[in-house]
């Protein structure tokens, strides 16, 4: 006779929680927690406990006090009378610009040398070869400050340029190499049809949006053609008259001039002024970063098989074509996560403009402001939570594009 | 990025945590050195010598303090500091000191919680333009560009004395007197700004000083003193007193060269109280009887300082001007030994 006998129940002991493996990880769990938890405790309670000590208090008021410093490069209205609320968001601002600048460049360095890197010509891919192991191999900072010292020290100096001096403005007395940096000529619109240049540019972005998305329009019409007939039309001059005419048109009607810089008293003034610590943090970084996104692209590019670019040729692809219609595209899924961190490297390193004297927000919020106000604590955490809000959103954003690129499967 | 906010929260709970430590007069005493925050290198006030031996008028301040508390004027540990990392310093607790041409102002005393012990150098802030540019007057700077040192109080004066006079400059941000000093003589700069003492200092190190004018407007008051953070108060009479020693032994013509002499006991009890053969003022300090003494004997009294590191025989050939004593027509008085 077989009866069907229940497992023995064996009751819970203690010692289960330790050499039970059910129960082992939710042990180590809950003591990793409970020392998590009193570590941020004893820190948190650490700095109030202190900051009473040192008779300070938590506060974000010192924001909308006047900041009382002035700062060289705003992209937006700043006087010394301004609070220090907008002193960070001119720093906010400038850290965007030199992030945004550099990206952009250190991309287009890097795959330029990424892909010559892996040309068939010696000379080339050797030289490639000794720029990314330079920039790769030597401390981001000594960059900076050795393409500043070389503007400060290397350019021609301001009194050159007045009459009797030895040097020169350039490209047709247009643009001052100096060694208080480079100015170049702007843009001025005489009579725009808003009150603000600012809104007078945003007018003329607009109007490029819609142009851009009728450029689309034309090439998705081609690719259609293609799709029928095989033989794609001729449309370069098409994109190019709807991308320039409706801007060119908009910018004669508000009486857009060009601006030289001229020298007057102790500066060149009018035109846009590169500072030398912009120029100097903007190349560092650019150059930099392009030698680790040179050996991603690399990489990327030497991932995708043989096979595919021998196959490419067999149907009489030629190499250009063959790069950017079938390696490239390929090679984007590999490059574009370490990308990522790159832009993300880039834009924290850009805090370094302190060497410089870049007024960055590290500069502003996290330096004048800081001493001036002696809210070391405050500062540190709004510019910790600013540089994560904008790591975040870089990192979102290139998600975004990664997950178009990625391998569509059906 | 989380992990920097959480850095940076404990790096500030760490050093807040060494601020709130037992009175800092008993961990001196315990160390055995004194911290003290000069500048990272200015010539005259706070500068290491050919030998690496710090030397300077600010730097006689610390040596004084350290004879003082511990007895031997070389029992100082130099901590250079930059104008925006000195405050940090001292509110951590990093440095017991903080001797760094420091402008006195009300919201760094109140806001800041530091304890100004007094002014050893009355200063105020100027221009330095090369003779070559051809400027006579800080009014005839419009439109030039500046060099500044951030997180100073020059930086704020610049702005105001540029708005209310109603004239644009173009602000370069320098860290350190040595920066300033480069991008000065390569020409980024049309005129460098700081202290006139600053300047004095700075112009004695070029190769051509006299290429160099310093304008004749001071825009500002700037009394320098060294300072402790608040709420020490036993050492911050300790080091209050300390100053007011070296400027009392100038006045009672006490001098590094005649203390021996006069610790032996004088007719004149003040100077008696001040070195230690009267009265047990070192005591209420909880001090050696003979603090004042050593303190003197460091680096001499407050006119021997001056002359010797930035007075008018020195390469910065500062004149006493308003550093005068009281009763040669300047502002350095000293409340009585009593």
């Amino acid at each position: 006779m077989t009866t069907l006998i229940d497992p023995p129940k064996i009751s819970f002991r203690l010692s289960q929680l330790i050499y039970d493996t059910r129960y082992r990880s939710i042990t180590i769990q809950v003591i990793a927690s409970i020392l998590l938890i009193a570590g941020i405790y004893w820190l948190v309670n650490n700095t109030i406990q202190n900051l009473a000590a040192l008779g300070k208090d938590f506060d974000f008021g010192f924001l909308t006090q006047p900041a009382g410093y002035d700062i060289n490069q705003r992209l937006i209205g700043y006087t010394s009378q301004s609070s220090h609320g907008m002193a960070a968001l001119v720093g906010i601002l400038n850290t965007l610009l030199v992030a945004f600048l550099g990206c952009l460049l250190a991309t287009v360095l890097g795959v330029t040398a990424g892909v010559l890197r892996l040309s068939n010509n010696w000379v080339v891919s050797r030289l490639m070869a000794v720029y990314v192991e330079g920039f790769r191999n030597v401390p981001l900072l000594l960059w900076i400050i050795a393409i500043m010292a070389l503007m400060t020290e290397g350019m021609s100096r301001i009194r050159e340029f007045r009459v009797g001096g030895d040097a020169g403005m350039i490209l047709n007395d247009s643009v001052a190499v100096t060694n208080r940096g480079i100015y170049i000529p702007s843009v001025i619109l005489e009579n725009g049809f808003m009150t603000s240049s600012a809104m007078n540019w945003l007018v003329l972005l607009v109007i490029l949006m819609i142009s851009l998305f009728f450029v689309r329009g034309v090439r998705k019409r081609s690719d259609a053609v293609q799709e029928d007939t095989g033989v794609r039309p001729t449309t370069w001059y098409k994109q190019l008259i709807i991308l320039v005419i409706p801007v060119g048109l908009v910018m004669v009607l508000m009486g857009a001039e060009l601006q030289y810089p001229e020298l007057r008293g102790f500066n060149f003034s009018d035109g846009i002024h590169l500072r030398n610590s912009l120029i100097a943090l903007w190349l560092a970084l650019s150059l930099y970063t392009g030698a680790f996104i040179a050996e991603i692209v690399r990489a990327g590019i030497l991932a995708i098989s043989k096979g595919q670019s021998e196959a490419a040729f067999a149907l009489g692809l030629r190499p250009n074509r063959t790069t950017s219609l079938v390696i490239l595209p390929q090679a984007m899924r590999v490059i574009i996560p370490p990308l990522i961190s790159q832009y993300l490297n880039l834009t924290k390193n850009s805090s370094l403009a302190i060497a410089v004297g870049y007024m960055d927000v590290r500069s502003t919020l996290g330096g004048i402001t800081i001493n001036q106000t002696g809210r070391e604590l405050e500062g540190m955490l709004l510019l910790g939570a600013f540089y994560l809000v904008l790591s975040l959103t870089i990192s979102g954003a290139m998600n975004v594009y990664n997950n178009r690129t990625q391998l569509q499967e059906r | 990025m989380k992990n920097s906010v959480l850095l940076s929260a404990m790096t500030i709970a760490g050093l807040a945590a060494g601020a709130a430590a037992a009175g800092t007069l008993d961990d001196v005493k315990a160390r055995g050195t004194l911290n003290c925050g000069v500048t990272t290198g200015l010539v005259g006030f706070a500068a290491p010598d050919a030998n690496g031996v710090w030397e300077g008028f600010d730097v006689g301040m610390c040596r004084a303090l350290a004879a003082a508390v511990l007895g031997d004027p070389n029992a100082v540990e130099f901590v250079p500091t930059t104008g925006s990392t000195r405050f940090t310093a001292l509110a951590s607790g990093e440095i017991d000191f903080l001797a760094r041409n420091t402008t006195w102002t009300f919201s760094r005393d109140v806001d800041l919680k530091f304890e100004f012990i007094g002014i050893n150098y009355y200063d105020g802030q100027g221009f330095m333009v090369p003779r070559a540019l051809g400027v006579s007057s800080a009014k005839d700077l419009d439109g030039a560009t500046v060099c500044i040192q951030t997180g100073t109080t020059t930086e704020l004066n610049l702005a105001d004395y540029f708005r209310s006079n109603n004239i644009s400059y173009e602000p370069v941000p320098i860290e350190t007197n040595a920066e300033g000093q480069q991008q000065y003589l390569a020409g980024a700069c049309d005129t460098y700004t700081t202290d006139a003492s600053g300047l004095a200092a700075t112009r004695a190190t070029f190769e051509n000083p006299d290429d160099h004018v310093l304008l004749p407007e001071i825009i500002s008051k700037e009394p320098l003193g060294p300072l402790v953070r608040h709420g020490d108060n036993e050492w911050a009479d300790v080091a209050r007193w300390t100053l007011n020693a070296l400027v009392a032994a100038e006045e009672l013509g006490v001098t590094s060269a005649n203390i021996a002499e006069m610790a032996n006991g004088t007719n004149n009890p003040e100077i008696n109280r001040l070195l230690g053969t009267e009265g047990g003022l070192g005591a209420m300090l909880g001090l050696g009887s003979d603090w004042a003494m050593n303190a003197i004997m460091a680096g001499g009294n407050y006119g021997e300082l001056f002359e010797k590191n930035i007075g008018e025989n020195t390469p910065i050939g500062l004149a006493r001007g308003l550093n005068a004593m009281w009763t040669e027509g300047g502002l350095i008085y000293t409340p009585p030994f009593r």
